[in-house]
């Protein structure tokens, strides 16, 4: 059997470990004993990969193995991984693994709460290894249907609103998705499901201008993208802080990672063809993610619109169709998930002892809880593009590759997505300023806490991701960059 | 020479270290491990340029060295961005003022910051930001000078913000992080710009002269102007935001919340000039291929410096009074590189420019330091707190005279012979402008003798206590400033820095130099008849003037206009309607489907009800129907 396999079959022995347990200890025992496995397998998975690299390896994917499923249709649980997928279990391992530290004193059924973790974790892992397109939407659907239960059941304030309407804007995702599936499967005419051999098939141009919005908008919800990005707000707002850390950090990526996987490579010509639509839509969400930022008052809110913004970076960069952008897409989907999983792990800290998070009733927590405080500036800053922090040399890559394209029209929009840099800057120092510095508002925040071991630890891990990744980006960008060269039919 | 990488890892490791560990230790001792480990990267900067300076020359120019560089990132085939360390003759020059000033500073502090919460921090932020602007300076390439940028920039921000309880520091924090941020990105965009035409990032191919790296530009035009020309001007909006240029200038002032030695160090002589070396190093090609933003350049830097000149004559809290005469200064180097050419008597602005940086790093610093030594005892920033302090503060009176003598453009003190240089390079590309150059200058003389006289003369104001000199660890770094503050001026400077690199020998223009030392002298004395002793007539020429002079005082309403600009237009006409669009509209249409959907299976809901009698009573009615329908058709 492939050592990929032990991606999906850690979580599962996780999942049969939890049935069995009694008590709280053996439930952190399972949890912080699988997903620090995890994040080793992927550590090494990483190394592996770049001995392959290093060593000639120039095949597309690498490490992959094949079973057939359902042999009528051709569905084979077929698994590889390539420098973009790796980056992604990487990032899904290391959100995975803090996530769980920052549940750890969870008081409401532990259990059932690390249950569907659990699954949500298959879901995720699974679809990054999966090559074979039936695979991996189903466990695509897997990695969707928990968090209905993670927010419905633990979430806070109108939860049971936010996880019905964010299960339905998927769902109504997946729908798309699905149909733009069995279309690429019938078009094609090669009756297979791999990847690898559809993108060898040509589809034709007639079928692509449909199939390719399809397969794009399914996966753009996740991604949020604009006008189908207004679940991301009520969702985070109401999610536990472990799950917003793994929707925002992992499950937005889903997204990203399928429009680049199947909409755009399996359909280069449309496209190229119709990418002006996205372009503009992406364009938008970028700034107008940034705008929304700028005045809200709820902490979630505030970090909601930002992944708004942030993630329309990463479906702009992909449709900028040149290996630099689609670099920095990759790169930025990696930034964004652990800076954005560091900002709602921070958060939901703060929450857990001030009970709120509306801005305006805080302030001047940097005297009151130094690391939190300290840690959020950190987010802040990688957040607003601060070089040495991952945020830069991701935004960089996109911004130096998108202005390869010479046209006015890609030009202007390159140019819309740049001032987005300001207004980051904006909000960001705008909820700084506000929450961190000052006097203290509320008095009875004097006398909290500031973090204790397991959410140091957390913190910590994720802020040292961030500055590795800032401080050196290069062996992440050959990585993913060997890998978007070679698949790309440039 | 591979020891100059530790005068950037030094920096780097204490800040790190004083990060991660300060508040374990006690803060005398972080203190003095900041400034040890300063004191070490001054000393190798020194090495650097005592070896670099008498290094043989090469074709009569100093050869650029590149000890490191090394891969970073990779963007496309062509561009990728390399850290490494450059040294030429202006970066080795910066490398000097820099750490000197630091040094300065690191020692300053530990007197003026005595007792303060976060002294620890302090000196961590002092570290990173000395590792920044050494970074910036050392900048093989435009993109990792981009990137020292912006972490000057946060540096910068952290400072300012030091006093985080402070209301008027935090917002002072903010404002110039954005603005500084709104100018990069021009910044951000000109090097896009620039790096797609000629396909490099590299100074070295940037500036060799050679016409043929940005052949790919020729004849792309974008409203009228050579795309050149745009990348360049972008660039110089850039700069023109760091280096507080007209009107993106609206930070500096503010950004006087921060300690007194940070405004020393970093608003006074090392990241507010950062545009004008980023100007400076790119000069070659602003040359070949975009002369006219040079021009722009000139009127810009000409402008700001009339307009800080007259907001400095009215202001009364001694720290802005500074601040604005920083601006004005720095418009005098932008000035100089605006009018200079290339080569010979012809560079004479580039040499200038970068000789009045390094004059004016030193007095403004020094000018700086003093007005904290003053701020310490007094408690105040405001003019009318001071008074008379000349009989308890003998050294900082002195050394604040030198300084002000200095910046006056007096003989022999060092500011005489840069402004000198840089008013001979005016006349010489056009009288008119040298003239006004010259107009400016005095005016320079007079508000500074006017804040001389209103600190140190006139009747003493009421003290809670007696004020008292500066402690040993405060006025020896004024003592060393003042020092070379009276000595640089006879440095050499054209042999080591030119705008061609061949020596270039300063050449006192007679006519020009008494000139301006006769107008300062004048400006000196209408300053010293106002206000060495009581004297009405600077309060009835206001009044004869009581609109302008309200309008300077409130520096001719500009920040007023960005406040209007920002909070009414951005925030409330921008993002107000955005976020209520998205709630409502966007957010609504989505409700709206959920919705009807409900409304809809309410609706159907009944034809599912479970009663025979009628689905069967539904079913006839089907049938006749149909059965109607076929008979009719």
């Amino acid at each position: 059997m492939n050592f990929l396999s032990l991606f999906v079959l850690i979580p599962v022995l996780m999942l049969c470990g939890l049935f069995m347990t009694r008590n709280m200890k053996q439930i952190r025992w399972i949890c912080a004993t699988g997903s620090s496995l995890l994040l080793i397998l992927a550590a090494v998975l990483t190394f592996m990969y770049i001995g392959e690299r290093n060593a000639g390896n120039t095949e597309a994917m690498l490490f992959t193995a094949s079973a057939v499923w359902y042999a009528p249709l051709n569905i084979h649980y077929s698994i590889g991984v390539d420098g973009i997928s790796v980056a992604m279990l990487l990032l899904s391992s290391i959100i995975v693994f803090t996530g769980t530290f920052t549940s750890w004193k969870i008081e409401t059924m532990p259990k059932e709460f690390f249950l569907w973790f659990c699954l949500l974790s298959i879901g995720v892992f699974g679809f990054f290894i999966s090559t074979d397109l039936f695979t991996m939407f189903m466990f695509y659907e897997i990695a969707l249907i928990p968090m209905y239960l993670l927010i419905g059941v633990w979430g806070t304030g109108k939860k049971e609103y936010a996880a019905m309407k964010l299960t339905l804007m998927l769902m109504g995702g997946s729908a798309l998705l699905l149909v733009g599936i069995l279309g690429i499967y019938f078009a094609s005419g090669a009756s297979t499901m791999n990847l690898l051999e559809l993108a060898e098939q040509h589809i034709p141009e007639v079928m692509q201008r449909w199939i390719f919005p399809l397969t794009f908008i399914g996966f753009g919800v996740l991604g949020a993208l604009f006008p189908f990005h207004t679940w991301s707000p009520d969702g985070h707002a109401s999610a536990p802080t472990a799950v917003s850390m793994l929707h925002a950090g992992v499950l937005m990526k889903l997204g990203g990672y399928g429009c680049f996987r199947v909409a755009i490579f399996l359909m280069p010509e449309a496209a190229k063809e119709l990418s002006w639509i996205f372009i503009l839509l992406t364009g938008i969400s970028v700034v107008y993610g940034a705008y929304s930022a700028i005045v809200q008052t709820d902490l979630k809110y505030i970090n909601a619109y930002s992944s708004v913004s942030h993630c329309g970076l990463v479906l702009f960069a992909i449709l900028m169709y040149n290996e630099t952008a689609m670099t920095g897409a990759v790169m930025q989907m990696l930034s964004h998930g652990l800076m954005t999983a560091l900002f709602f792990a921070l958060i939901g800290m703060i929450y857990g002892r001030t009970h709120t998070r509306d801005i305006r009733e805080m302030g001047g927590l940097m005297k009151i809880m130094p690391f939190l405080a300290v840690g959020y500036v950190i987010a802040g800053l990688a957040s607003l593009g601060l070089p040495g922090l991952s945020g830069f040399v991701a935004e960089m890559t996109i911004f130096v590759g998108a202005f390869q394209n010479a046209d006015v029209f890609h030009r202007v929009m390159t140019v819309i997505a740049c001032t987005s840099i300001v207004i980051t800057a904006v909000y960001i120092l705008r909820v700084v300023g506000k929450l961190l510095y000052g006097a203290v508002v509320n008095e009875h925040h004097k006398q909290l806490t500031d973090a204790v071991w397991y959410e140091r630890f957390a913190v910590i891990v994720l802020i040292i991701a961030i500055a590795g990744i800032g401080l050196a980006p290069l062996w992440v960008s050959d990585m993913i960059h060997f890998s978007v060269d070679s698949l790309w039919p440039f | 020479m591979e020891y100059t990488l530790l005068i950037l890892l030094l920096p780097m490791l204490t800040f790190i270290g004083l990060g991660l560990f300060g508040m374990k230790l006690r803060p005398a001792v972080a203190g003095c491990i900041g400034t040890l480990s300063l004191a070490v990267t001054a000393l190798l900067a020194y090495m650097t340029a005592g070896q670099y300076f008498l290094m043989p020359r090469v074709d009569g120019a100093y050869e650029k060295l590149l000890p490191y560089n090394f891969d970073w990132l990779h963007f496309t085939e062509n561009l990728q961005i390399s850290l490494g360390i450059l040294l030429d003759p202006i970066s080795v020059m910066m490398l000097v003022v820099i750490s000197t000033v630091s040094l300065m500073v690191h020692i300053y502090s530990m007197g003026y910051m005595k007792g303060e919460r976060g002294f620890q921090r302090y000196y961590a932020f002092l570290s990173l930001f000395t590792f920044s602007m050494l970074g910036l300076v050392v900048a093989p390439n435009i993109f990792q000078m981009y990137i020292f940028w912006e972490l000057v920039g946060v540096s910068s921000y952290l400072l300012i913000g030091f006093y985080y309880t402070k209301p008027e520091a935090i917002a002072a924090s903010k404002k110039a992080f954005i603005v500084t941020r709104f100018a990069d990105l021009g910044f951000l965009l000109g090097i896009l710009l620039l790096s797609f035409f000629t396909g490099t990032f590299d100074f070295e191919a940037l500036t060799s002269g050679d016409t043929s790296v940005f052949s790919g530009a020729a004849g792309v035009t974008f409203m009228g102007a050579s795309v050149m020309s745009w990348a360049l001007a972008l660039i110089f909006i850039g700069g023109a935001g760091k280096s507080a240029m007209f009107p993106l200038h609206i930070w500096l002032p503010d950004a006087m919340e921060g300690p007194t030695p940070v405004s020393a160090l970093i608003h006074a002589a090392t990241m507010v000039v950062a545009g004008v070396f980023l100007v400076a190093r790119l000069f070659p090609l602003y040359i070949i291929a975009a002369p006219e933003v040079l021009v722009g350049i000139a009127y810009v830097g000409a402008f700001t410096s009339l307009y800080a000149a007259v907001v400095a004559c009215m202001q009364t809290d001694i720290k802005r009074v500074l601040a604005f005469s920083t601006i004005s200064q720095i418009g005098f180097m932008m000035v100089a590189l605006g009018v200079s050419g290339m080569g010979g008597h012809e560079g004479t602005g580039y040499m200038a420019s970068m000789f009045h940086l390094f004059t004016h790093a030193m007095f403004k610093a020094l000018l700086f330091l003093c007005a904290g030594a003053i701020i310490h005892t007094i408690g105040s920033n405001e003019m009318s707190r001071m008074g008379g302090l000349r009989k308890y503060m003998p050294v900082t009176h002195i050394t604040f005279l030198i300084a002000c003598l200095a910046i006056a453009g007096i003989p022999p003190f060092s500011g005489f012979f840069s402004k000198d240089e840089i008013l001979s390079a005016t006349f010489s590309f056009s009288p008119v402008f040298g003239c006004f150059m010259s107009f400016v200058a005095g005016l320079t003389a007079f508000y500074m003798f006017r804040l001389y006289y209103g600190i140190f003369w006139g009747t003493p104001a009421k003290h809670e206590h007696t004020p008292h000199e500066a402690p040993k660890s405060m006025t020896i770094p004024l003592m060393i400033l003042a020092i070379i503050t009276v000595f640089a001026g006879f440095i050499p400077f054209g042999q080591f820095v030119s705008s061609d690199g061949q020596p270039y020998t300063i050449h006192l223009n007679l006519g020009v130099a008494i000139a301006s030392v006769v107008i300062a002298l004048i400006a000196i004395g209408i300053a010293t008849y106002f206000y060495k002793s009581k004297c009405d007539i600077p309060e009835r020429l206001l009044n004869m003037f009581p609109h302008f002079h309200r309008a300077a005082y409130h520096r001719f309403y500009i920040d007023e206009f960005y406040l209007f600009i920002t909070k009414r237009i951005i925030f409330n006409c921008v993002s107000r309607p955005i976020a209520w669009f998205d709630r409502h509209v966007i957010d609504g249409t989505m409700n709206g489907i959920a919705y009807v959907t409900q409304r809809a299976s309410v609706l159907i809901r009944g034809l599912q009800s479970g009663q025979v009698q009628q689905y069967a009573f539904v079913f006839l009615l089907g049938t006749l129907l149909i059965v109607l329908l076929v008979v009719l058709i």
